[in-house]
């Protein structure tokens, strides 16, 4: 990323200026404020009109805040709670309670590690079987104790290997949605980052669904699609425009219900802000799930899913 | 182009016999053999017992009482909700694949008997575009559900289908969602729900509503799973064993209650029935 790198340089330059500044009483102000309005600038430049493939790019960039850094910011008293109680706990996927604004609500989150140590033990953000069926406890949990549940999503997909189909990771997934789409609390999905597939969309059958501006959201990766469709993995751009998995093109087509802003360059640029927004987002979101009775807010999951799709009546004698 | 010109098309025994040639080879053996023979023999090869793909009206034929079979699928069309293209627009894949099958998309729904027990059985076809499940897919199985409960009587839905249809994007991967939600509401109405999986049950199916069933049941040689060989080979370039999402594979580790050979699948689905003739 060359374009992250110019603005790396130059934000470190505007910090050794200001120390400078400070340490040795001659004033830099004017060459500061100077080189603010070119980062600022440049800024714009780069990132106001951001190509869906671009927006792939910061999705997975690796400096953007992971789900830990809003289980921290946006909630309070995170208690993690671990296992599937039958085989193992999933590194990749954590659940636990904390507070939003006070008040107890279920965690469900993908978390990507960032060293490659980190990325051993999280599997680089993929959910295996264990961690869906730990996701399915946690929300059972959550309804046994009326807690709304709060899940981020952030995944490349589902992992893929053979230990996960010999635990039938399509059955762990397919499980995990039935009981999300019968469970008895309000669900509330952000896609913070990554939003990979099936392994995504297992903890995304929600009341309302959130994205940042900068994640994406689709049924298959650009390069997979690229792969398959275009018989080229070089097309993965083509693909991601075709597959209209941006938070803007998700929200146009009445697919996700709000787009969270983020700061020009991603959510890594301006964590406090980014986070600030989300928790103002999700109080709203889950200020109104909670005026509905729960007939009311069953109705309503039901009548949505029920209604997603796309297609047309056909004549029964006409062409 | 007339697909929905005359509701006949979709009743089962009709006779293809204008197909070209009498003959056809066996590309598991090699052997030359007559083809009414091998309709004959459920589309099993007489000489080596392979099977040969079943289209969904062979696959209803295949397991339903004769003339039992009312069409009831919905005459409803993909619409390309993302004016998809690839190397080549989505509207002619639709296009090529409907001429193709006589089908309007992947799956037919109808209600039938199995040895005089009412059914509502829901059939795909991998013939169109993979039996890859786009929003008309997903209507189709919600609408079969649907059915089940306003007759009361149990849902059948025989799966062959490479996963998402990925023309559809997003709205494809929610079918998943959708047919995952109203499949609740077959369990709320104590209807039982048999999925039949066949080659192959993969990807977004068999990661939703396939793997729903109150009992699922493999066809032998069905492939069964989440992520292909290639894909697996892909990310992590893992080695994989050789009986790899085989039905033995899916059996043995327990995602599925039973394989049952082609010939079987009628006798196996009608006892089967028999215990929920008091429920529906």
């Amino acid at each position: 990323m060359s374009n992250e790198r110019t603005l790396d340089l130059l934000e470190a330059k505007i910090e050794e200026l200001r120390q400078l500044n400070a340490a040795d009483g001659i004033d830099l102000s004017g060459e500061i404020t100077k080189l603010e309005k070119k980062l600022l600038d440049l800024r714009r430049e780069l990132y106001s009109n951001l190509s869906d493939w671009e927006r792939v790019g910061i999705a997975r960039n690796p400096k953007r805040p992971y789900s830990l850094n809003y289980i921290e910011t946006v909630f309070t008293d995170f208690y993690e709670l671990h296992g599937d109680r039958i085989l193992g706990d999933d590194r990749a996927l954590l659940t636990g309670m904390a507070r939003l604004e006070g008040s107890p609500v279920v965690v469900i989150a993908q978390q990507k590690g960032r060293s490659t140590e980190e990325n051993k033990e999280r599997f680089f953000g993929m959910t295996r079987p264990i961690g869906y069926r730990k996701a399915k406890r946690a929300f059972e949990f959550a309804e046994r104790f009326g807690f709304p549940v709060v899940t981020l999503v952030d995944t490349p997909g589902a992992y893929p290997g053979l230990e996960s189909e010999e635990s039938n990771i399509g059955g762990a997934i397919a499980a995990s949605l039935l009981t999300m789409s019968q469970l008895k609390v309000p669900i509330l999905s952000v896609v913070i980052g990554e939003g990979g597939s099936g392994g995504a969309l297992a903890i995304a059958l929600a009341d309302r669904i959130l994205m940042l501006e900068n994640a994406i959201y689709s049924v298959i990766s650009p390069e997979g699609a690229a792969a398959i469709l275009w018989k080229n993995k070089e097309q993965a751009k083509e693909a991601a425009v075709a597959l209209n998995l941006t938070a803007d093109h998700l929200h146009e087509l009445g697919l996700i219900d709000e787009v969270v802003p983020e700061p020009l360059g991603g959510a890594q640029r301006d964590f406090d802000r980014t986070a600030a927004d989300l928790r103002v987002a999700l109080v709203k979101h889950l200020g109104e799930l909670r005026e509905l009775e729960l007939q009311e807010l069953l109705d309503a999951r039901y009548a949505r899913y029920r209604a997603v799709g796309k297609f047309q009546e056909q004549e029964s004698d006409a062409a | 182009m007339a697909i929905f010109r005359d509701r006949q098309y979709l009743r089962v025994n009709v006779d293809k016999s204008p197909d070209e040639s009498l003959w056809m080879k066996c590309k598991s053996c090699g052997e030359l053999i007559f083809k009414r023979r091998v309709r004959e023999n459920n589309n099993i090869c007489p000489n080596c017992s392979e099977y040969f793909f079943l289209t969904a009206e062979e696959r209803v034929e295949l397991l339903v009482d004769e003339d039992s079979y009312v069409d009831i699928t919905r005459p409803i069309a993909a619409n390309d909700p993302l004016m998809f293209v690839d190397r080549k627009p989505y509207s002619e894949r639709l296009e090529e694949a409907q001429e193709k099958t006589g089908l309007v998309d992947a799956i037919l729904v109808g209600q039938a008997t199995i040895h005089d027990l009412p059914v509502i059985l829901a059939v795909m076809d991998f013939r169109f575009i993979g039996g890859s499940m786009g929003s008309v897919v997903g209507e189709q199985i919600c609408h079969g559900i649907e059915a089940a409960i306003e007759a009361r009587c149990p849902f059948l839905l025989v799966s062959s289908s490479g996963g998402a249809r990925l023309q559809e994007g997003l709205f494809s991967l929610l079918q998943m969602a959708k047919t995952a939600t109203v499949r609740g509401r077959l369990a709320e109405s104590g209807l039982p729900f048999i999925s039949i999986m066949t080659y192959p049950t993969s990807g977004g199916v068999q990661a939703s509503i396939a793997s729903l069933g109150d009992i699922i049941i493999a066809e032998r040689g069905a492939m069964i799973g989440f992520a292909g060989r290639r894909v697996i080979q892909h990310t992590i370039a893992q080695e994989l064993p050789s009986d790899y999402q085989t039905d033995a594979f899916a059996f043995e580790h327990g995602a599925i209650d039973r394989v049952v050979k082609r010939e079987n699948m009628r006798d196996e689905l009608s006892s089967l029935l028999g215990f929920f003739a008091e429920v529906a």
